[in-house]
């Protein structure tokens, strides 16, 4: 009975991701139409400049803001796992756990409030695009880098920083030799996480980029209230090779482990 | 020093952000574009903030906010539905190849969700794969609406949201004890009444945690709603999607986010409750 609802859960999940990209291969200029086997939209997809810049943007984006929230979320983590009661710590954690709950336009509109206040008062920054936008993606990112952080730290106990420091190493020591690598897998977790979150993000990018700042999201977002592209077909068989070929890679290297 | 940092990225990037959202939620738009004034004047408060009333005396964001509520519930009920059977149907597998039906579950994700909604769209629409299936077999005479329908939103809405129940469940149920499950059927329960009798009450807090975790952002949801919902039955995010992008009144739509942030508490602090009690 389980197996049973798995597979139809399973392919509930597959049937319209699949039947997508089969109709990447169809000659059709409609989407979901047949008209026999073709290449087409994969040269038209290859062609399109528009969509090559929103990929480049998303990724540069995504890198960026993956990266600042590494930086972020690893302190906000490290401040929650290591630092035990301080004054204010509820309201840390809660405000540090709040881009995960909060709905995303709030987070959106709220993000775009503040930088159109900030311009008011202090100049800075001039209007909105990648830097906004990065901005914005990292400081979601980083909540869940956090969350991330804190768990691997809670996960291995203070032993070894404490064994450091009894062998006479300095705070900074122990945590550049010690507490620093023990948190590196999961620092390496949560860039990625905050990468695919920035590289798939509508809502905030809606608010809080500008012209010249059009992730692939917003791109395809725009271009289905229109209808549906054949290229985008095209561009979802290339995203789920990408990540198959991830998938697969990660699988055959864990087994081999 | 790392502490005051990260107090200052979190002052800067979520606490400040939230209060600018609750104090435009109540400013008097002059021009209707900011600077925008607080209502005191001399110290003293005054009217002239109509967004609260707009709100609470237009039906129409009421409506839009109820919407959200039920399309969420409706949402995160299927999820936790599918879930069950599906945790423990990767459960049953063999160890090797429960990570391999994991990835199978999260695979679809990576084409990102535009791309899935728009197979939906593909999917359900008059001229859709599902219409043109039914009307070759001569099922239906002419094509069924089923894009901008209840039925179809909830199908995007499960389909994006069915991994947020699902992960969660998985790892509950992965560590539970499975020798009460094993003695009531040496003793002659059927698979569901073990189910029902066990597994469903050992894991009811780990469930409601599920159901919540989708329930909170599908209450908010804007981007589903938008390419898969009716355009006349707007859920609360389309409605502060509009009123910020279309009306440009900006401070009805910082009010409307207060609002759904204060009908979101409830579930929010029940969920916290829940994951400490795990």
């Amino acid at each position: 009975m389980t197996r049973w609802v798995l597979g139809l859960g399973l392919c509930f999940l597959w049937a319209p991701v699949l039947l997508m990209a089969g109709f990447a291969f169809s000659d059709a200029r409609q989407p979901f139409v047949w008209g026999g086997f073709s290449w087409r939209w994969f040269v038209a997809l290859a062609g399109n400049e528009r969509m090559l810049e929103a990929v480049t943007i998303s990724l540069l984006v995504a890198a960026g803001a993956a990266s600042l929230a590494t930086l972020a979320g690893g302190a906000l983590g490290w401040v929650l796992g290591r630092q035990g009661g301080f004054a204010g710590r509820g309201l840390f954690g809660a405000l540090a756990a709040a881009p995960l709950v909060l709905p995303e336009v709030v987070t959106g509109l709220a993000l775009l409030l503040l930088f159109v206040a900030l311009e008011q008062v202090t100049g800075w920054p001039r209007g909105r695009g990648m830097l906004t936008l990065l901005l914005a993606h990292a400081s979601l990112g980083a909540a869940y880098v956090a969350v991330v952080v804190q768990a691997r730290l809670a996960g291995m106990g203070r032993q070894l920083e404490e064994a450091a420091a009894d062998l006479g190493a300095g705070p900074g020591t122990v945590f550049r030799t010690v507490t620093l690598p023990l948190m590196a897998p999961s620092l390496a977790a949560g860039w990625g996480l905050a990468f695919l979150l920035s590289f798939d993000d509508v809502v905030l990018a809606s608010f809080t980029s500008g012209p010249g700042a059009t992730t692939l999201p917003l791109l395809l977002f725009s271009q289905l209230r229109m209808g549906p592209t054949p290229e985008a077909h095209a561009l979802a068989v290339v995203l789920l090779a990408v990540a198959g070929l991830g998938v697969a890679v990660w699988y055959g290297w864990r087994r081999r482990a | 020093m790392i502490r005051a940092l990260a107090t200052a990225w979190l002052g800067l990037l979520v606490a400040v952000p939230l209060l600018v959202v609750l104090a435009i939620a109540f400013a008097i738009p002059d021009a209707g574009l900011p600077p925008f004034r607080l209502p005191v004047e001399n110290g003293r408060w005054v009217e002239g903030n109509e967004s609260w009333t707009v709100l609470t005396e237009d039906g129409f964001y009421l409506a839009a906010l109820l919407r959200s509520l039920v399309v969420a519930g409706a949402t995160a009920g299927l999820c936790l539905l599918l879930s069950y059977p599906m945790a423990l149907g990767i459960l049953r597998a063999a160890p090797g190849r429960r990570v391999l039906l994991l990835a199978l579950v999260l695979l679809p994700l990576c084409i990102g969700f535009v791309l899935r909604m728009a197979a939906w769209v593909g999917l359900l629409r008059d001229s859709g794969l599902i219409n043109q299936a039914l009307l070759a077999l001569g099922v239906i005479s002419e094509p069924l609406p089923m894009l901008y329908s209840r039925g179809g939103l909830l199908a995007g809405m499960v389909h994006s949201y069915l991994p947020f129940a699902l992960l969660p469940l998985y790892a509950a149920l992965a560590a539970r004890d499975t020798r009460l499950e094993e003695a009531a059927a040496d003793l002659g329960a059927g698979a569901f009444t073990v189910f029902r009798t066990i597994t469903l009450p050992g894991s009811a807090v780990a469930g409601a945690a599920a159901f919540l975790l989708v329930f909170i952002p599908a209450a908010g949801e804007f981007v589903i709603p938008a390419i898969l919902g009716a355009p006349d039955a707007l859920l609360a995010g389309g409605a502060i999607w509009q009123e910020f992008f279309a009306a440009r009144d900006w401070p009805l739509a910082a009010a409307a986010s207060v609002a759904l942030l204060v009908a979101l508490l409830p579930p929010l602090l029940l969920w916290q409750r829940l994951e400490q009690r795990r």
